[in-house]
């Protein structure tokens, strides 16, 4: 699964907001630390908060703040803001999807595509943080 | 909430529980479970309830069962959560975790140092629960087919 430029960035701020969620970090904070644009990002980050998942604080040493529920949002609602996943989408447009090989071949992607939704679908943002610190303490 | 082994009194009470969550009931089914798993070493079916119990039923509050399985699938020894059950009204209560806890203790005692278990793709419910453990794919795949593939070709 190949996730586009947009959705990767939307995960990158949400999780580095999450990681503490008392913090504000600007787009150009959290553009540094992950090495992409900073224009780019501020756009994911208007998307973000119109979904509800960060929040905007204005003014000097404003920026951005983790707003949602960590333990109840989860990798696929981060990523259903920005583009659809799901394989009835691919199946719909894909060439060739109307001959035997063409749907054999569809039933393998699909296979692949529902194990990947279905654990995007169980990792909320807490999860793959507590996952991450237990990673780097062992 | 106490955690503690798994007596044969606490029968009803299980099959009670599953009956109301699954909507299915399989009293034979939790029969033989008892006989495998309580009381015998190395097998661990262990309770959730509210200090002391109602004895009623009242603060049954879940259950969990698993054991050590060895060599299976080529496997080299390993811990398996076999069921995982809490009642509706005590989920969220961070009963599942105790549960899990309290075995995956018992496991590393028998020696084991991983726990596994398989859920329903579907299942976003346990799948979360059990993310939230720290449980990731492991390095198997569960594979399945009707049972008359291909029988036309035979």
């Amino acid at each position: 699964m190949k996730l586009q430029k947009a959705t990767k960035f939307a995960l990158f701020a949400v999780l580095e907001l999450a990681r503490d969620t008392s913090r504000q970090l600007s787009a150009t904070d959290i553009a540094d630390l992950y090495g992409i644009s900073t224009h780019h990002l501020a756009k994911v980050l208007r998307d973000l908060g119109r979904a509800g998942l960060v929040d905007s604080v204005r003014g000097v040493g404003g920026g951005y703040r983790f707003s949602a529920n960590a333990r109840r949002t989860t990798l696929m609602d981060v990523i259903c803001i920005f583009e659809d996943i799901s394989s009835d989408q691919r199946q719909a447009g894909d060439v060739g999807e109307k001959t035997d090989i063409g749907h054999a071949l569809q039933m393998v992607l699909g296979e692949i595509d529902g194990i990947a939704k279905a654990t995007l679908s169980a990792i909320t943002i807490d999860t793959l943080l507590k996952t991450m610190r237990w990673h780097q303490d062992q | 909430m106490r955690i503690r082994p798994a007596m044969a009194q606490d029968q009803p009470n299980v099959v009670a529980l599953d009956g109301r969550v699954t909507s299915i009931p399989k009293p034979d089914y939790w029969a033989s479970m008892f006989n495998q798993f309580v009381g015998h070493d190395g097998q661990h079916f262990l309770i959730a309830e509210t200090n002391g119990g109602s004895g009623d039923g009242l603060g049954f509050a879940g259950f969990i069962i698993g054991e050590v399985r060895a060599w299976e699938f080529g496997s080299l020894p390993c811990g398996w959560i076999l069921t995982i059950l809490v009642a509706p009204e005590f989920q969220g209560k961070r009963v599942g975790e105790m549960l899990f806890r309290a075995i995956s203790a018992r496991l590393k005692k028998d020696g084991v140092e991983t726990i596994r278990t398989m859920v329903a793709r579907e299942d976003n419910l346990n799948m979360s629960f059990f993310r939230a453990q720290g449980m990731m794919a492991g390095p198997f795949i569960e594979l399945e087919m009707p049972v008359d593939f291909g029988r036309e070709e035979e």
